[in-house]
């Protein structure tokens, strides 16, 4: 059987070697225009750094944002929801028995009621 | 040849159980032997469920009777009903078959180069091999109450897994919860298996599903059965036990468990497609929308509570809690709209979905448990630059992010265009909701990416190491698998995932294989 | 109607369990609340095996000829029932061995102050 047959949705199809020829095409036009490039530089001094306005950094493990920290707009701005949620997940175990029986209670209505 | 098909499916049920309780005598001898000896079983038991999947596709439904003279003879003499515990194999069950075992390879690969200095170790390789047996227990049956003790031996052995390390107050708070809520799950499973025994007279599914009407004690037992094995596949807002499990127990514990969970999920296929589906499948359009109102739950409360914890694999776990909701989507829609030729699409996408879910959370907990062993840090904030030292640990984290955010052209991508494209047809919102959803998980991991392998070196991890062979070659196996089944997903789908569904949309098939076409 | 006291007895006993686990905070009374709702569970299913002026079901030592199987008790339930309570002891036994060791790690056994894994 051809390994390469496409997937096909009720809509549409999928076919990934379409995808990696696509994929590979922009690589060539990467290496193309990477090519025209000027290779006048002079390489491993202050010219390949990153230039930070002239600041000297010594230990950058300082400047490195923690795991933790990474998307701190994100929460700040959903502040309302994310404490209304963080309070549902409490941790105690017979909250976690008293959402199954809340959902028991939820399927019931769902099945006797409206089936 | 022959002949070990035809017992197949007693083997596949004996061989990792006999092994279970010979490893601690291997263990008497060396270390390596008892290593190698699981790793020798599971790889026969999954090139045995191989031959037998090839069996299925080609010949049907396979049923297996325990103790009668033939493994046929599902009506001896002049019986009008199927007696005897019948094991009956379709498209579905060898699916997850297939999944579990895989999985519990790589987790015994993982298992042998994770744990050097522990002791307690030939129990853990019991123990393992325990939840094999419970999973593929559960997948392969076709009786009821066989599949309630193989719950509850999956849910057993599952928990003392978890507390594995019983040094740290956490893994037993968290195996605690489990075993908590696994038993009062399980407890309403079988009075649900109770309510249909003292209707019908019969505790074989095949029987059940051929004289089913929807009476009150009926709907009784489907909400029973519904409510306690979608808690045990950890659908909002019952889900809180898996984050505390997944996050605290060994990373090649984690994805049996994760694979156990995926068993509990085929429960509920089971029970809504075939317990309930002969000539029902049309009132069963309200529990596909309750399904799916669940699953888009799920989706965004795992996804969103995952961008803010604080553990690794808390938010590893967190993440997997929202794949398992898109997988419920796909389910519910394919129950909710009934006849109509997307509902066959999402069905495929949904249980597609299964395999490549399990593959990249697993390579994902795997790349976790490696920085816990290189770093001995849990926790985000302590962690940054690891990418020079641990290279391959690196990329096996970016094929896991990219999978699990579905980016083309990995497995993640191939599923979840079957549910967008179908559940949208359904109604346009759930789609939405899953693609922003989507778009957040690549946020989490690339967030995960960038603070703990980008960056500068911090100084107090200045000399970790590239992790032992084993935990790679474990890791190497789970992005192969990833990256075959994104570049052909056309092929997987015709050979693996198209039975399954086929069977799943036609319980007559599984009827007349047991009850003989009457 | 006195056929079907047991029920009620079942539909007791389950509350009564559930109760222990969701509104009693020593783990250990959380232990023995799961044990009550399988005791329960178990009363329902030997129950459903009852037919009314039945014997036990042994099948070679019938007393007094009669019929089977329209005056035995099924024997089904009961087999269950047997595998439900081996289940049971094996699901008790882990909880206590988590509840003793989660004793000597957490120095208590108040379920709302072992909540390290929140959020």
């Amino acid at each position: 059987m051809n390994p390469f047959v496409p997937i096909d949705t009720g809509s549409g199809f999928w076919n990934p070697l379409i995808w990696v020829i696509v994929f590979i095409i922009a690589l060539l036009i990467v290496y193309v225009i990477r090519g025209l490039g000027r290779g006048d530089y002079k390489k491993n001094t202050g010219q390949t750094k990153p230039f930070l306005s002239g600041n000297v950094v010594e230990n950058d493990e300082q400047l490195h944002v923690k795991g933790g920290n990474v998307y701190w707009g994100f929460t700040e701005a959903f502040k309302g929801y994310y404490d209304k949620i963080k309070n549902m997940h409490t941790g105690d175990t017979r909250d976690y028995v008293l959402w199954f029986l809340v959902m028991m209670v939820v399927f019931f209505a769902v099945v006797l009621g409206v089936m | 040849m022959n002949s070990i098909i035809t017992h197949s499916p007693a083997l596949l049920i004996a061989i990792p159980l006999f092994a279970a309780f010979i490893t601690p005598l291997l263990s008497r001898i060396h270390r390596r032997a008892r290593d190698g000896f699981v790793l020798i079983v599971l790889a026969a038991t999954e090139l045995l469920a191989l031959l037998l999947a090839q069996d299925i596709y080609a010949n049907g439904i396979r049923k297996y009777v325990f103790g009668a003279t033939l493994p046929s003879l599902t009506h001896p003499g002049t019986m009008s009903i199927p007696v005897r515990i019948i094991f009956e194999i379709d498209g579905l069950s060898i699916f997850m078959v297939l999944i579990s075992l895989t999985i519990a390879f790589v987790a015994a690969i993982y298992s042998s180069s994770f744990f050097k200095k522990e002791d307690g170790l030939d129990r853990y390789y019991t123990l393992l091999l325990l939840v094999t047996v419970g999973m593929v227990g559960m997948e392969l049956t076709g009786d009821l109450f066989n599949f309630f003790v193989f719950l509850e031996i999956t849910s057993i052995a599952s928990c003392a897994l978890i507390a594995f390390w019983v040094d740290r107050g956490e893994s037993l708070e968290a195996a605690f919860k489990y075993i908590v809520i696994s038993s009062i799950g399980a407890l309403f499973v079988l009075m649900a298996i109770g309510f249909l025994y003292g209707q019908y007279d019969a505790l074989n599914i095949a029987a059940l599903a051929n004289s089913i009407q929807f009476t009150f004690i009926d709907k009784v037992a489907l909400v029973l059965l519904l409510a306690a094995l979608t808690m045990k596949a950890g659908i909002a807002p019952m889900h809180m036990w898996l984050p505390d499990a997944y996050g605290e127990a060994p990373p090649s514990v984690t994805i049996a468990v994760v694979a156990a969970t995926q068993a509990s999920l085929y429960g509920v296929l089971r029970v809504c497609f075939t317990l309930y589906g002969k000539g029902l499948r049309l009132n069963m359009a309200a529990v596909g929308w309750t399904l799916i109102g669940l699953g888009l739950l799920t989706i965004f409360i795992g996804v969103t509570m995952a961008l803010v914890q604080r553990s690794l694999t808390r938010t590893i776990a967190f993440a997997a809690v929202g794949e398992i909701g898109y997988m419920v989507i796909g389910a519910g829609t394919a129950l909710a709209a009934g006849a109509q030729n997307f509902a066959t699409v999402a069905l495929k996408g949904g249980v597609f979905h299964i395999f490549n879910d399990v593959l990249d959370i697993g390579l994902l907990f795997l790349v976790a448990g490696a920085i816990i062993y290189a770093t001995k840090e849990r926790d985000l904030n302590n962690l940054g630059g690891l990418a020079k030292r641990m290279k391959c640990t690196t990329v096996f984290f970016l094929i896991g992010l990219l999978a699990v955010a579905g980016m083309p052209p990995l497995n993640g991508f191939a599923s979840k265009i079957l549910i967008y494209e179908s559940t949208y047809q359904l109604n346009p919102i759930i789609s939405i909701i899953a693609i922003l959803s989507s778009i957040l998980l690549l946020a989490i991991f690339v967030k995960i990416f960038y603070s703990l392998f980008l960056g500068p070196e911090l100084p107090h991890l200045r000399d970790v190491k590239e992790v032992p062979k084993g935990m790679l070659v474990a890791m190497a196996i789970l992005a192969t698998l990833i990256i075959i089944f994104g570049l052909f997903p056309g092929y997987v789908l015709q050979t693996i995932v198209d039975p399954a569904v086929a069977a799943l949309s036609n319980p007559t098939s599984y009827i007349n294989a047991i009850l003989g076409g009457a | 109607m006195i056929y079907n006291i047991p029920y009620i007895a079942v539909i007791l006993l389950i509350m009564v369990g559930l109760y222990a686990v969701v509104f009693k905070r020593n783990i250990i009374k959380m232990v023995m609340g799961i044990t009550i709702i399988e005791s329960g569970v178990n009363l329902f299913l030997v129950t459903l095996g009852y037919r009314a002026g039945g014997v036990a079901p042994i099948f070679t030592n019938l007393p007094e000829e009669r019929q089977i199987p329209g005056q035995l008790v099924l024997p089904i339930p009961q087999a269950l029932t047997l595998t439900s309570i081996v289940i049971g002891v094996a699901v008790l036994a882990l909880m206590l061995a988590l509840a003793i060791q989660i004793y000597r790690q957490y120095k208590t056994l108040d379920v709302t102050k072992i909540r390290r894994l929140k959020e």
